[in-house]
């Protein structure tokens, strides 16, 4: 009986892991990834890389950013309606997530920065390792870690 | 100077470490008392001397010694001296001493607070904490010092992280570190109890006051943390499901568990060896917490910056400590003498069953913690595991859990019969019904979670009515105050803790349900009505602190004409690291927060403004207030210090020392 409970306690869990799992997985794509095709177009990823020098603008209601993050070999525009964080700004690492639209402008529903300024998501810091090693064929530092 | 002798102390702390972990064990063995007398010792030298290395430490940074190197990276002279010693846990270095410092500070408490402990029980688990404490020291000095010096020195620091600049910093490391830490007790008792065949009812009353005590300071820290991210990181969120926070909560769970599990030993010398398990378990969660936070394999604003060696370094350790834990439950569980028998519906089967659904729950949050880290390793696919996930599935363990949690109480040991508890319950679950389909209609809108949520708050709340009620006429009311001081410390401990749960459930049901927001572009005079306020944005001043240039804006909120108050977010620049920081303003009312950020300014006097209707928020941390009050109410139960006074054992008497000689038989 008690052992029943538990295991039908588990058989609950895993079954509802499994299917709350599948649509709360957001996959990471880094920039040239995404202008590549290779990110999907019909649900949620993340993005991340530097926010490009002189990119940042607001749109017409002065409350949407608008970015490009880059791999600094390739970019993409990114549209934000939210408060940026405290620690976002151009030139340095940030990871957004959201969804691709049809015009390849990345709607954000969340933008993440990091505090500390020797210190870059280590999702970022990887997309420009990555970009830089297949542009260059050469292993490249990775600048700010 | 003082970063040498902090230095040289933590050495020697750290051979007594490894004198406690070795005179203990061995003393242990052989039953030599002199031994076990010599690892007490040990354990009391090596807490002075870590004392002694912390004040090194906190004094460079006090005083702003940027020869040391943890310092300079870490402190400023214009942060304010508050700050500069809280800067002092503020690295991975500096939280690493005050790990070691707390781990000294409750091995010492075991030595000052261990009359009816037996001596071969007090030697292993002393041997077996000095074990934890030499890794520590060890992972300490060897990869992570903080008193390395830096030549030349620099004439100014690189700052405190402005986010950590906050009088929570003060408390939040300390409270979640003692909690952490302290299932080391735990932990160390039941290892010692496994070595000395000694699982029994009494093993399990020695490990209560402590575990309860460690998981009172993590109830403490994971809500202070979570009430300090909700003012501090300025959007008015209250919880993340960010790694490092998993990282404290899934101890937190298993440490809740553990505290029933021991309750049920104590009381019915039932479910040992299941007991012994969540002991392991609850500690090498915390371990693993630390390995995940310290080695830097995750990605979340806790991390300090990565070291590879201190992620081997730390895997190790907890390789050896889980794994050696458990072979050597296999191979002496099976030992533990059966307990009480109890029917299928009876209080121990109502507490199995919880312990198995926070297990379970505990278990959900490690997949999800850990899936991106095992995808990455096995396929280098990044991915991220969103809060959905966290939230389905933990709402959807802790329902029944919290059901059963009013059930509990009031159903009998070892047999229940369900029909009695319908007739003693009926009223509590009309009364909950009632409460949760009239509530929600009366606030706005009928929400099926909304309902869930009262409905398990209110029912937790009127069962435990049903079980005082009950407590207080029993023998006629007249004999109403002997009644109510007959029910232990703990007894009250418990209710007040499950009151706690039930007052946080209602704080994140309604919160969830009918939190309302507005962000929008704010120019003087421009006002803005939200949940039945009225905010009017007044101009921005500029404003110098101690070390950061602030705009403070003046937002006046008023209700029904009449003014309120004057809110004031500010949008801070620290000057040393060239951060900005959003210091949201709160007017905390006990039914609802207002909460107003600052974000960008924009054309003219205008600025961005965010302002939050929270109802209910402030429940949330009121009732992990009350369920730590709670917790501390139950350690104090005289069960403990009677069984503390009484049990002196016979050895004592025999050799003829007096009780004040500690522990029995014990040389001088």
């Amino acid at each position: 009986m008690l052992i029943m409970t538990g295991l039908c306690a588990v058989a609950t869990a895993v079954g509802l892991a499994l299917s709350a799992f599948n649509e709360s997985l957001r996959f990471y794509f880094s920039p040239s990834q995404v202008v590549a095709g290779e990110a999907p177009s019909s649900r949620g990823f993340r993005v991340g890389g530097l926010v490009e020098d002189g990119s940042l603008r607001r749109g017409p209601d002065g409350l949407t950013a608008h970015f490009t993050i880059t791999d600094t070999v390739h970019s993409i525009p990114v549209a934000y309606a939210g408060l940026l964080p405290d620690l976002f700004k151009e030139g340095r690492g940030c990871v957004a997530e959201g969804t691709l639209g049809p015009d390849g402008v990345f709607r954000a529903d969340l933008v993440l920065a990091k505090h500390d300024e020797n210190y870059m998501p280590i999702e970022a810091a990887q997309s420009i390792e990555r970009a830089q090693r297949s542009s260059s064929g050469a292993d490249t530092d990775v600048p700010d870690r | 100077m003082t970063a040498e002798i902090g230095h040289f102390a933590s050495i020697l702390a750290l051979s007594m470490a490894v004198a406690q972990a070795v005179a203990g064990m061995f003393g242990a063995a052989r039953g030599i008392q002199s031994w076990i007398h010599v690892a007490r010792r040990a354990a009391q030298a090596q807490f002075i001397l870590l004392a002694l290395a912390f004040c090194c430490l906190a004094h460079a940074f006090v005083v702003n010694d940027f020869s040391v190197l943890n310092v300079a990276g870490h402190s400023h002279s214009r942060l304010p001296v508050p700050y500069r010693f809280a800067a002092t846990w503020g690295s991975h270095e500096g939280s690493l001493l005050l790990w070691t410092l707390i781990l000294g500070l409750w091995t010492a408490a075991v030595t000052w607070f261990s009359r009816s402990l037996p001596a071969d029980m007090l030697g292993r688990a002393l041997g077996v904490l000095g074990g934890i404490s030499t890794g520590f020291l060890l992972f300490m000095l060897l990869t992570s010092n903080p008193f390395l010096r830096l030549v030349p020195a620099p004439a100014e620091g690189l700052d405190l992280n402005p986010l950590l600049q906050d009088l929570a910093m003060i408390l939040h490391p300390p409270l979640l570190y003692m909690g952490y830490v302290g299932f080391s007790v735990a932990f160390a008792l039941a290892i010692a109890a496994l070595l000395g065949n000694r699982l029994d009812a009494a093993w399990a009353r020695w490990s209560r006051p402590w575990t309860t005590l460690a998981w009172t300071f993590l109830t403490c820290g994971i809500a202070l943390g979570s009430f300090w991210a909700y003012y501090e990181l300025g959007w008015g969120g209250w919880w993340f499901w960010d790694p490092v926070e998993n990282a404290s909560f899934i101890p937190w769970l298993v440490g809740t568990a553990l505290i029933h599990s021991l309750a049920v030993t104590d009381k019915r010398g039932a479910f040992k060896s299941w007991t012994v398990l969540l002991a392991i378990a609850a500690f090498s969660l915390s371990l693993l917490g630390a390995f995940l936070v310290r080695s830097g394999v995750l990605t979340s604003v806790h991390t300090f910056a990565t070291d590879p060696k201190r992620g081997v370094f730390l895997l190790v350790f907890l390789a050896i400590i889980v794994g050696g834990s458990l072979l050597l439950y296999a191979a002496r569980a099976a030992t533990a003498t059966p307990g009480g028998s109890f029917k299928a519906i009876s209080r121990e089967s109502l507490l199995l069953t919880n312990n198995v659904l926070f297990t379970v729950a505990a278990a959900s949050v490690l997949l999800g913690t850990l899936y991106p880290l095992f995808v990455d390793a096995l396929s280098d696919a990044k991915l991220s595991v969103g809060p959905p996930y966290f939230n389905a599935v933990f709402v959807a363990i802790m329902a029944p859990a919290m059901f059963l949690l009013g059930v509990g109480p009031v159903a009998r040991w070892k047999q229940a019969s369900l029909p009695d508890l319908a007739v003693r319950l009926r009223w509590a679950f009309a009364v909950s019904a009632c409460v949760s389909l009239a509530v929600p209609m009366a606030l706005g809108g009928w929400r099926p979670l909304v309902s869930l949520g009262l409905l398990l708050a209110v029912w937790i709340v009127t069962t435990a009515t049903v079980s005082l009620w009950e407590t207080m006429t029993t023998g006629g009311r007249h004999r109403l105050l002997s009644a109510v001081k007959s029910r232990s410390l703990g007894y009250y401990g418990m209710h007040l803790a499950h009151v706690g749960a039930a007052v946080s459930i209602v704080g994140i049901t309604l919160v969830t349900g009918y939190q309302s927001e507005r962000d929008l572009r704010m120019d003087v005079g421009d006002d803005v009505n939200l949940g039945g306020y009225a905010f009017t944005f007044r101009g921005v001043t500029d404003v110098t602190g101690p070390n950061y240039l602030a705009a403070r804006a003046n937002i006046d909120v008023s209700s029904g004409g009449r003014l309120l108050g004057t809110l004031h977010p500010e949008k801070r620049l620290y000057g040393a690291s060239a951060n900005t920081m959003t210091e949201s303003a709160i007017d905390m009312g006990p039914l609802r927060h207002l909460y107003v950020s600052l974000g960008e300014p924009l054309d003219g006097a205008s600025w961005r403004v965010q302002i939050q209707h929270k109802p209910f928020v402030g429940w949330i941390w009121a009732g992990a207030l009350l369920m730590a009050v709670g917790g501390g109410l139950a350690v104090f139960d005289r069960r403990y210090v009677r069984s503390t006074r009484q049990q002196p054992s016979t050895t004592q008497e025999s050799s003829g020392r007096p009780a004040s000689a500690g522990l029995p038989g014990a040389h001088p």
